[in-house]
């Protein structure tokens, strides 16, 4: 059984169809491209997995259950997590508690240990600190822990997203393009990052490009949305040579 | 060209301050990791807040005249109302204009407690303490709970308008005030407010109840759940996308601030002894927004300096009478520019007290 079965999943704003009769099957342990031009209604796609709106039709079954009606926070303790087009993070917070954050679901104590400072404070928060270090090393982030988020550069603040999103244990991961504005050299560090963390956290990856090179370079399968539609839909040398991708993006 | 050679400079100038400013705020203060409560930082806190004590009872009992005693129980109780406020304006990021209104709620509440009681005095107090801060928190949840669903500043209205509904609600009813000597209960009309209110509230009293309130906060804002609180104000969506309900952690943060007002309110009122709902207005809300905001949002030693200056200053200024006003604008915008300068940084860098103090600074 697929992690995500996606069926003619549809929204419409207004009278604009952002996306339409889109389906999706993600196996386990994938690391599965989405990708088409600006407007194409990927981060839309992203936006009705978290339940950010609602589809107008289809379903979404994570790991066979449905995940339509649920609350973003729900959908999140259900198994996804994802990063933003728009770099998302918790700027005023270090660096080390914006991972922390996310941790709030897996080492819990209750308002009054915490004012208390009781015993058990002390070994969830050291917990959570071990935790969250061992993720922020993954990423090269572990020496800037004290950092303010917001002072971090550019490239470190989108690992630091990836990072935050790890930390909430995610079955599925959602990166919408993660590689946005960085240089070629750092575009392919963090494509080896993505291989490395599927393995290593042993989770499936949807990933949204806009450069269709580099999608096919790690992906394993790809979806290729126009108008909200899908065009095709298949492995990276399948999708290449599909003369309708091809058309689209080539012009005609 | 000679024009254009200038800008540039001023220009380079301009970029090598910001630097400066930017070296202090890039890393935050690393945090000590400590096994348990039972830690040297604890201990020493423990410790001067012992000798906190000590000195204010010294002070107050051979030291200070009456006017300045006088000043003891409000200076605490607007530390604990200035906190607590920051807790929902510079944590949690929401605009809330409704503490007086708290506070009022937990100043009547506290007052027809200990009139109609008959318990030993301390005991009574202690209890209307937590009588009148419990029902500033419900009046609190049930505020919060429609109102924090909405993005937007919805919640600055909504308290504003609290504030104000409260006082005319309180003053059409009908408030116990205790037995007359022949055991008759007295009803007082709400809009004379009442009177004859035990002072209980003395300088031990304040004393322990503000220290209470800031260690809750501080201990609270660095907790999992002052975490949370934290990071919706920094980013709500990606605050929903790491799984964490909003509206119930800003109902907490709300709830919790409203108690604490509603603790000041109690306090408030057994110290004036005569309580009425004018006294309560939105422009007693504004003042202790105004401590908030000139202390630094989130910042707790911020909000515990202004409400001790705001609260001495107007008192001190008593003998320029016909400037007093004038004196009190300007000192406000002196302590905003102090505030946005650099050696407010350098003050702190080098300073015992906010070496101990570390953990507070983490969320400035
Ligand atoms: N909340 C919204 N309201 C109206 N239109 C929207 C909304 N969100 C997205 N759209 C529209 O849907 C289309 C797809 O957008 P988007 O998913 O962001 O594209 P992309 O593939 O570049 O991520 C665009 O035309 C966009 O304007
Ligand atoms: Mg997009």
């Amino acid at each position: 059984m697929a992690l995500l079965e996606v069926k003619n999943l549809g929204i419409s704003f207004g009278g604009l169809r952002a996306v339409d009769e889109v389906n999706l099957s993600i196996k386990k342990g994938q690391l599965f491209g989405l990708i088409g031009p600006n407007g194409a209604g990927k981060t839309t796609i992203f936006n009705l997995l978290t339940g950010v709106y609602q589809p107008t039709d289809g379903t979404i079954l994570l790991d066979g259950v449905s995940i339509v009606g649920k609350s973003t926070a729900e959908i999140s303790m259900a198994g996804i997590g994802r990063t933003f087009q728009n770099i998302r993070l918790f700027k005023n917070m270090s660096v080390l508690d914006n991972v922390k954050a996310a941790l709030h679901n897996h080492e819990k104590y209750s308002l009054l240990a915490g004012i208390m400072r009781l015993p058990l404070y002390y070994s969830k928060e050291r917990q959570m600190n071990k935790t969250a270090r061992e993720i922020l090393k993954v990423f090269d982030l572990d020496k800037e822990e004290n950092y303010l988020a917001s002072n971090l550069p550019y490239g470190k603040q989108r690992k630091l997203e990836i990072a935050r999103a790890l930390a909430t244990r995610p079955k599925l991961l959602l990166l919408d393009e993660p590689a946005a504005g960085m240089n070629p050299n750092e575009t392919a560090e963090l494509m080896d990052t993505i291989r490395l963390i599927r393995d290593k956290f042993d989770i499936t990856i949807l990933l949204i490009e806009h450069d269709m090179k580099l999608v096919s370079g790690i992906c394993e399968q790809i979806l290729v949305l126009n108008f909200g539609t899908e065009l095709a839909n298949g492995t990276p040398e399948e999708v290449l040579n599909d003369p309708a991708v091809i058309t689209a993006y080539l012009g005609e | 060209m000679k024009k254009n050679n200038t800008n540039q400079k001023i220009n380079h100038n301009i970029s090598v301050k910001n630097e400066k400013v930017n070296l202090n705020a890039i890393q935050k203060e690393k945090k000590a990791e400590a096994k348990s409560a039972f830690n040297i930082k604890n201990l020493v806190i423990l410790l001067c807040i012992i000798a906190g004590y000590f000195l204010l009872a010294y002070l107050v009992e051979y030291r200070l005249n009456r006017q300045f005693k006088s000043l003891i129980v409000p200076i605490g109780a607007n530390i604990i109302l200035a906190v607590s406020l920051n807790l929902v304006v510079g944590f949690l990021g929401e605009l809330s204009l409704g503490h007086a209104g708290f506070m009022s709620i937990g100043a009547f509440t506290g007052a027809i407690f200990t009139l109609n009681m008959n318990l030993p005095g301390n005991i009574e107090f202690f209890l209307a303490i937590i009588v009148g801060g419990i029902m500033a928190a419900v009046f609190g949840f049930l505020i919060g709970i429609p109102v924090l669903r909405l993005r937007g500043d919805y919640l600055a209205i909504v308290t504003l308008a609290f504030t104000e509904i409260i006082r005319s609600i309180i003053n059409t009813l009908s408030l116990p005030a205790g037995k007359d000597k022949a055991g008759e209960l007295i009803v007082k009309k709400g809009a004379m407010g009442l009177s004859g209110i035990e002072t209980y509230a003395n300088y031990t009293w304040i004393y322990i109840a503000a220290v209470i309130s800031i260690i809750v906060v501080v201990n609270l804002v660095n907790s999992r759940q002052g975490r949370i609180i934290t990071s919706i104000r920094d980013n709500h969506i990606a605050a929903e996308s790491i799984g964490i309900k909003v509206s119930r952690y800003k109902t907490m943060a709300f709830v919790i601030g409203a108690f604490f007002a509603g603790v000041a309110g109690v306090i408030n009122g057994h110290n004036l002894s005569s309580i009425k709902p004018v006294d309560y207005d939105y422009n007693r809300s504004i003042n202790i927004l105004v401590f908030v905001v000139l202390g630094g949002m989130g910042s707790i030693k911020g909000s515990i300096i202004a409400a001790t200056i705001l609260t001495l200053l107007p008192e001190v200024l008593r003998p320029i009478r016909n400037y007093r006003m004038l004196m009190y604008a300007i000192v406000l915008i002196a302590i905003m520019l102090i505030n946005h300068s650099t050696w407010k940084s350098r003050l702190q860098g080098n300073n015992l007290l906010s070496k101990i103090f570390k953990k507070e600074q983490v969320s400035e």
